[in-house]
């Protein structure tokens, strides 16, 4: 293993890291988003969204991601539908997350019971409020060891980002091996970085899984 | 003692095909401590649930402060500050510290100033033993004093009327008492209740009024509850209480 070699690549790792890290990061916030809504959505029952969004959360959790962005990449430009790489990737990310993180917050919203509600309700709260005040802020918390794991299957999706051209790291370690097949050292390498954008994100997770639990979140 | 304050005619309440409350009539006067007392699955629990307008309701009215009050009504969580409730298990929200407990909906519902109903929340704290324990979580209380906080919380939105539902059914005996202290001490300032218990010496000392439901229906009731106790009109009460003796011991 030449380090010499590795050290020459850093650069390009680097960059690539930093792109992963925002594509990745702007995916996991849309899944955030969109796992909410849908949760919300349906654990309240409103009608034809209940229904549309439950359509969205089987076909996106029934297809690899690699499928979606061929998808997105390939076929809705046939349409008329332009989207840049990485758009496509965080908006990728982010409907495929959606679906995941919409399960792991109905299966949390629906562990709240139903009590808690009512003990709000008889304290005058209206249903935002109550929503708002108690049972969003436990439900997220409850929700936390789902999130996470989400996260990091998340951000471990990216690996298939070459695929519609982004520079991220797959697409740099593959590019660099075609062109010097320094396999090793390359190899080496996107592991050494897959594991500086991942295990920040697993010791934090679970500190904030300790800390977090019945404690104070949210308002 | 003559204001009418509560007013319940006619209740029906069933779920489905099976009737749970039937034609229920009930007036309640400001500063009567009502102690609903009844065989378990009688219908206690709904009754009080039905007053809270949590449960809608297939027939009958129910009257608070002469304002009609059920569950599909638009201004429901405004009609239900007057109404205080504290459940068997607590529900104390399990992420919010004592204090935020306690002044959540006075700060958010009847948006009062923070500093202000802190402070009283901290005065009922104090009136209950548990001023020191404001900053605590309520998983680090126990059964009793998460009960005695729940108390306070329904208090701090000054309710013109409290409903207790079974409230120290799931304490361990020695906490049981400091729980009644407590309303015992409610009841002497004058304060209208409805009290679901199977606390029989507690609802003997407390009661202005005994109602017995069995099968959704009031059996007897009696304003002696002294002689209600000792000496039941109806054979279904007198057979209830007899049971409940047997086995106490
Ligand atoms: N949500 C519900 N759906 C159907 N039946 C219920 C429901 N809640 C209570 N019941 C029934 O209503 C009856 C009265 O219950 P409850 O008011 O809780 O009794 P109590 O408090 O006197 O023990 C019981 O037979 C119970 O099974
Ligand atoms: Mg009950």
């Amino acid at each position: 293993m030449n380090v010499e070699v590795m050290r020459e690549y850093l650069p390009l790792y680097w960059r690539a890291l930093l792109l992963t890290l925002k594509v990745g990061w702007i995916g996991v916030l849309l899944a955030f988003l969109f796992g909410l809504i849908c949760a919300v959505t349906i654990h309240l029952g409103i009608p034809v969204l209940r229904r549309l969004f439950k359509i969205y959360i089987e076909l996106f959790r029934n297809t690899p991601l690699l499928v979606q962005l061929f998808f997105m990449y390939f076929a809705l430009p046939k349409i008329g539908i332009r989207i840049s790489p990485e758009v496509c990737g965080s908006l990728g990310l982010g409907l495929l997350g959606g679906a995941y993180m919409a399960e792991t917050f109905r299966s949390g919203l629906e562990g709240i019971p139903a009590i808690q509600e009512e003990s709000a309700a008889s304290l005058g709260m209206n249903r935002l409020q109550i929503f708002c005040y108690v049972i969003l802020p436990q439900t997220i918390s409850v929700s936390i060891p789902g999130i996470l794991a989400n996260v990091i299957f998340l951000l471990k999706e990216t690996s298939v980002f070459s695929v519609i051209s982004l520079m991220d790291l797959m697409f740099t370690a593959k590019d660099l091996i075609g062109m010097y097949a320094k396999t090793i050292e390359c190899l080496t390498l996107l592991v050494i970085f897959y594991l500086i954008m991942l295990l920040p994100v697993s010791i934090l997770g679970s500190w904030l899984e300790r800390r977090v639990r019945y404690a104070e979140f949210g308002d | 003692m003559n204001q009418e304050l509560l007013e319940i005619r006619h209740l029906h309440k069933s779920y489905g095909e099976h009737t749970i409350i039937k034609d229920l009539n009930l007036t309640v006067h400001k500063g009567e401590v009502i102690v609903v007392i009844g065989p378990s699955g009688c219908g206690k629990s709904t009754l009080l649930r039905c007053i809270n307008a949590l449960e809608p309701i297939q027939d009958g009215q129910i009257c608070i402060g002469g304002e009609s009050i059920h569950k599909d009504d638009k201004n429901i969580s405004e009609k239900r500050q007057k109404i205080g409730m504290v459940f068997q298990s607590y529900e104390l929200f399990p992420h919010k510290t004592i204090l935020d407990n306690i002044t959540l909906a006075p700060v958010k519902v009847q948006k009062r100033k923070r500093a202000e109903a802190e402070k009283e929340a901290i005065e009922l704290l104090g009136k209950v033993g548990l001023s020191g324990r404001k900053d605590d979580y309520p998983r680090q209380l126990s059964g009793g004093q998460k009960q005695r906080v729940a108390i306070v919380r329904a208090l701090c939105m000054h309710p013109e009327i409290l409903l207790l539902d079974e409230i120290t059914a799931a304490l361990d005996p020695e906490m049981v008492r400091e729980v009644l202290e407590v309303v015992l001490d409610l009841a002497k300032n004058g304060s209208t209740m409805i009290i679901v218990t199977h606390e029989m010496a507690f609802a003997k000392a407390i009661a202005d009024r005994v109602i017995f439901l069995d099968q959704g229906e009031i059996v007897e009731e009696s304003t002696n509850p002294k002689r209600f106790f000792e000496n039941p009109e109806t054979d279904r009460a007198k057979k209830f209480l007899d049971n409940f003796q047997y086995e106490k011991n």
